[in-house]
């Protein structure tokens, strides 16, 4: 049913020097101590990675609480932050397709989606054969997924032993790291530009919707680098 | 309500908003081909739409990042990104010297 040979291969890419293993420890530690600090027990932190495991929604989510927002906000709230997840799956899933494949596989493996396991079927999709990519895909998936909720756990189990410098420390390794794997992906004009207008863009429509703000820079950059790659023929 | 019934509603608010996202991309992926110009779109937008979350991340973060100082953020950025150039993209070094130089940089 599923090909445990490149289920194995893609768990193993945890492994190695550009394993995602090392960031995304570092900032689901750091979620597991916040969701300590904003009032959750372990069962509800580990259950918030293991259910929705993506990191920029889960931080909206413990943000809003505490301020106290209701939960149709924290939905909007975090179904715009989260919305990404809808590109980046319309831009890997046709690499992973095969005819051969049944359906399940491709609705319920969406759930690994997020930064670190997309950057990497992205990388090494193509040394896989077409027909088994999706198991590929699932053993990233699973052991990005497993990583997540255990770091989850463990940041809400060591919170006390970290001060607020480690903290912010453990937090700034995820933007850093995901950065330097963007950077190794700009190989063509359109994603070069699509990179550095989003991550300009980002922050400046931040000023005015912070709502709204990825959902704009995503699409009014990407479109500008779509066309610039059209005309220049690639 | 208490909060810990709160707590749960937002979890699963939280995860079924995630869900959506993903699940209509699975299912728009089988009308996708890999050749068309659409899935080239579709790929642009999901570089910029990253792009554009990790460099809110950087200048207007969420959390424990928050009580940093942007313009520490920003040296470490800086640092990294060029470690990373430099190192001919070794991953690891730029990864483990972001954490020590911004804890560093904040306690100071």
């Amino acid at each position: 049913m599923i090909n445990s040979q490149a289920f194995l291969t893609g768990l193993k890419s945890l492994k190695g020097a550009r394993s995602p293993a090392l960031p995304l420890a570092a900032c689901f530690v750091a979620l597991g101590a916040l969701f300590k600090d904003a009032g959750f027990n372990i069962q509800q932190s580990a259950a918030s990675s293991l259910f929705t495991y993506a990191l920029p929604g889960q931080l909206v989510m413990a943000e809003s609480l505490l301020l106290g927002a209701s939960v149709i906000n924290i939905f909007l709230a975090v179904w715009l932050v989260n919305f990404r997840l809808y590109p980046m799956t319309v831009s890997l899933f046709p690499l992973l397709e095969h005819k051969s494949q049944p359906k399940w596989k491709y609705y319920l493996s969406c759930h690994f989606l997020a930064v670190s396991s997309w950057l990497i079927a992205k990388e090494s999709y193509k040394k896989i054969n077409a027909k088994y990519r999706i198991d590929f895909w699932m053993g990233i998936g699973t052991g990005t997924w497993l990583t997540a909720i255990l770091m989850t756990v463990i940041g809400y189990l060591v919170a006390d032993l970290l001060n607020k410098e480690m903290l912010i420390g453990l937090a700034i390794v995820n933007p850093i790291y995901f950065f330097c794997m963007m950077i190794g992906a700009m190989k063509n004009l359109a994603v070069s530009i699509s990179v550095i207008l989003g991550t300009i863009l980002g922050p400046v429509i931040y000023i005015f919707s912070s709502e709204w703000s990825l959902l704009f820079a995503g699409l009014i950059a990407g479109s500008v680098a779509f066309l610039f790659g059209e005309k220049n023929g690639q | 309500m208490d909060s810990s019934q709160i707590i749960i509603l937002a979890i699963i608010a939280t995860s079924i908003a995630t869900y959506i996202s993903r699940f209509m991309g699975a299912l728009t992926s089988e009308k996708v081909s890999v050749k068309s110009k659409i899935f080239k779109w579709f790929n642009c937008v999901a570089y910029s739409t990253l792009a554009a979350l990790l460099g809110r991340m950087i200048i207007f973060p969420a959390g424990v990042l928050a009580d940093s100082e942007l313009i520490m953020r920003l040296i470490v950025f800086f640092t990294c990104i060029s470690i990373f150039i430099l190192s001919k993209k070794n991953l690891v070094i730029p990864t483990i010297a972001s954490a020590f130089l911004l804890s560093f940089l904040t306690n100071i």
